[in-house]
């Protein structure tokens, strides 16, 4: 008898006792828990998710449709990054800051996992994020890439749009999200806490998770801060306010 | 280069010699105890946490009540987008699955993501046996394969080590294996982690087959998840060629809506995080991401045979989330390698004598590790009456009875009289007492496991060497047994003699 057949065989005769006629709906599962824990007003959600997403060490940025290239260049420049990785389907015009020096390197199956480890950012959309839990949810499309650019690069750079993008809660993520694409949860930055149950954030993932969430739509070409890039010593002045209104949460400088 | 538990004497054996080391104990309690208190908060921002739990609880009651339609479909789904589905009666048989698997590929080495699964089955040994090397990712699963060390814990399995120990674990070991430990490494928890970072690296970029568990398998969608914190999982589930995933079939849950209870009450219950930092979900193959070819291999190993237990079968709906173990005092006083698998606490006392059987003293021994003080069930996300079931299986111990044993049905011997009964009793005595004087200069019996014969030479050699049993008084064991028997029962074990030669042994009878 072939191991599937003998396994099969066991269970039926271990649920002896199971009724042949029960139906798996026979079986009660009483869903009485809450849809959400929070208030489902869509500024609410996002001001809980920058506040939990802060919580768990990632550092997050409010911008206008208009401030988001100028955002997504200074973040690079700040970091010193000279090498990005890119989705395929990136809105082209979210890098129009981005300094000429900088090297783009396309979400390609030619890449090798050497060439990704010596990129220095990756900058992406999303596809949900959960305002309760502090998470992002890429889903692989055009604008997420594959799974591999988001994680062996040591700084990532995810886009939110708020409000269309975030939901309140773990179930209304799950409703919105496509079971058949490779999913990638991410709650902050990678973290052990494997020595002492002391949290110690960056291990193998992006040890710098920086969560843009942005308001507004605006075509390419309106987009506000083209050429701030370079002004790196503003990137990482925790909560300080930016030039042109935006709003850094989360005080984690690195 | 990694343990095994063969040969393991009985709990109270194994938990006396733990005790003794001061180390351990600090380390276990000062872990434990910090857990508790932030899972306590993480849990009490729900305010539908216990209608949470019931739906846990009977999710996975529904599934376990129609496993075989649900292993059919995850195989279906499964094998529609791109993977390949094979089935496992035991541990042998995994494990020479997965053998085949990674000889298939020409490889000779694996990444592996944390997975009890594979810990059950002992693959690292198996693999080493076969000439394939098995790197460990997880940060703890990484402490104690370098230093040739057994988990003693589900969620971190090297809480019994401190930072000063896992520095020189690092600094002594990891040269031997890949890319030594940095120059002046110290014992700074960031430092170390960086150090892992930069040795698992070079091995997460040149792998070509990576191995993996699961926590859920979603039956209507056929996709697998897992649920970590450092990224090594996802290392492992994307960039190699090759993803074998070795799952318990008990890991199923019928549809995707029914992650979203798991994925609420997982993270609060093990790291006590909203949401632990990773989460991945993978159905079958996706072109141009991740792993070309996708292999899933369903183990029973012991699983239908505690399903066909109408009481211990709830042991089945384990999410293997550890918080059982941070609140049990039995488990903070006796550190996970005393009960002999790599399920310790409350968890590993009544799956694995279903898992295993009660055949050996170990085994046997298991279902009398606890006080039956409830706070394990307190705690359970999914709401398994630990406590019930220990009870249960306390009674076919010493009454003997019906039980399925590799599918089979049989009979059990009554236990009464035999060295399985005292290894069961003093685990008893043991567990309700604190083990007082207890004689120095025991090692830990993980460490010294080569010490330890590879197979129980006869009934009884486990336990039976006096110089190895704690003193127990007297008193606390008639308590126990008033309380398990009822005040008045006349017919108790006479105290009196505990230590030296199992007299405190019961009369057998209900327990
Ligand atoms: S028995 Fe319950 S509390 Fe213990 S590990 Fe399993 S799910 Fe968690």
């Amino acid at each position: 008898m072939s191991a599937r057949e003998e396994v099969l065989g066991r269970i039926r005769r271990a649920l002896a006792d199971v009724p042949p006629d029960e139906r798996p709906a026979d079986v009660p599962v009483t869903r009485d828990y809450l849809p959400e824990h929070t208030d489902p007003d869509p500024e609410a959600a996002a001001a809980l998710l920058a506040e939990n997403l802060a919580d768990y060490r990632a550092v997050v940025h409010r911008v206008t449709a208009g401030q988001l290239p100028g955002c997504i260049a200074r973040l690079l420049a700040g970091r010193g990054s000279r090498r990005i990785v890119v989705p395929r389907g990136l809105p082209e015009h979210w890098l129009s800051g981005v300094a000429p020096g900088v090297e783009r390197l396309a979400d390609a199956p030619e890449l090798t996992h050497r060439d990704l480890d010596a990129v220095d950012s990756v900058v992406t959309g999303a596809a949900v994020a959960i305002a309760e839990t502090g998470t992002v949810v890429l889903d692989a499309s055009a604008d997420q890439g594959s799974r591999r650019i988001t994680l062996v690069p040591d700084h990532h750079i995810c886009v939110v749009r708020v409000p269309e993008q975030v939901v309140t809660s773990v179930p209304r993520a799950l409703e919105r999200l496509d079971a058949r694409r490779p999913l990638t949860w991410i709650s902050g930055p990678s973290a052990t806490s494997d020595i002492e149950l002391e949290r110690v954030e960056g291990v193998h993932g992006p040890r710098l998770l920086e969560v843009v969430l942005v308001t507004g739509t605006e075509p390419p070409g309106e987009s506000g801060e083209v050429g701030a890039a370079g002004r790196a010593e503003e990137v990482g002045a925790a909560g300080g306010a930016g030039e042109a209104g935006e709003r850094q949460e989360g005080a984690h400088d690195r | 280069m990694s343990g095994t538990y063969l040969g393991m004497p009985a709990f109270p054996k194994a938990a006396a010699v733990s005790t003794q080391q001061p180390t351990l104990r600090g380390n276990l309690t000062h872990a434990t105890h910090t857990i508790r208190e932030k899972r306590a908060r993480a849990v009490g921002e729900l305010a539908d946490w216990s209608r949470l739990r019931a739906a846990g609880a009977a999710i996975k009651k529904r599934t376990l009540r129609h496993l075989d339609r649900y292993l059919e479909q995850v195989e279906e789904r499964v094998t529609a987008a791109g993977g390949t589905v094979h089935w496992a009666r035991d541990a042998a048989e995994a494990q020479r699955l997965v053998i085949d698997l990674v000889r298939a590929t020409g490889e000779s080495e694996v990444v592996k993501v944390k997975s009890m699964a594979t810990q059950e089955i002992e693959l690292n040994n198996a693999l080493e046996e076969a000439g394939i090397s098995a790197y460990e990712t997880d940060l703890a699963e990484l402490i104690v394969q370098l230093g040739d060390d057994l988990p003693s814990h589900i969620l971190v399995p090297a809480i019994h080590r401190n930072r000063a120990e896992v520095r020189d674990i690092f600094r002594r070991q990891m040269g031997r294996w890949g890319r030594p430990a940095p120059e002046g490494l110290t014992e700074d928890p960031a430092e170390l982690a960086e150090a892992a970072r930069l040795h698992l690296r070079e091995k997460f970029l040149k792998a070509r087959v990576g191995i993996s568990g699961a926590n859920f398998v979603v039956a209507d969608t056929g996709t697998l998840c897992v649920v970590e914190s450092e990224g090594n999982g996802r290392m492992c589930l994307t960039l190699p060629e090759t993803l074998i995933s070795v799952v318990g079939i008990e890991k199923v849950v019928p549809s995707w809506q029914d992650l979203e209870v798991f994925l609420q009450l997982l993270p609060r219950s093990s790291t006590a995080e909203r949401m632990n930092p990773y989460t991945s979900t993978w159905t079958g193959t996706t072109d141009e991401d991740g792993p070309r070819e996708f292999h899933l291999v369903l183990l029973d190993n012991g699983r239908t045979d505690t399903l066909a237990d109408t009481v211990g079968r709830q042991a089945l709906r384990c999410i293997r989330c550890s918080a059982c173990l941070n609140v049990c005092p039995v488990y903070e006083r006796a550190g996970g390698h005393a009960y002999g698998s790599p399920y310790p606490g409350p968890i590993g006392a009544i799956l694995t004598p279903q898992l295993r059987g009660t055949g050996t003293e170990l085994d046997a021994s298991l279902p009398y590790a606890s006080s039956l003080c409830g706070a394990c069930y307190e705690v359970c996300p999914v709401a398994i009456d630990i406590p019930e079931v220990l009870v249960h299986l306390r009674e076919r111990v010493v009454e003997g009875g019906p039980a399925t044993v590799r599918g089979q049905r049989t009979t059990l011997r009554p236990a009464s009289g035999h060295a399985a009964e005292r290894a069961a009793m003093r685990a008893a005595t043991w567990a309700l007492d604190h083990p007082g004087a207890l004689r120095a200069g025991q090692r830990l019996a993980a460490r010294s496991r080569r010490l330890v014969p590879r197979r129980l030479p006869g009934p009884g050699a486990g336990w039976t060497r006096s110089r190895d049993i704690p003193d127990i008084p007297p008193e606390s064991f008639r308590d126990w047994w008033r309380r398990e028997r009822g005040a008045g029962t006349a017919d108790g074990p006479t105290g009196g003699e505990h230590g030296s030669d199992g007299s405190e042994r019961g009369k057998g009878g209900a327990v």
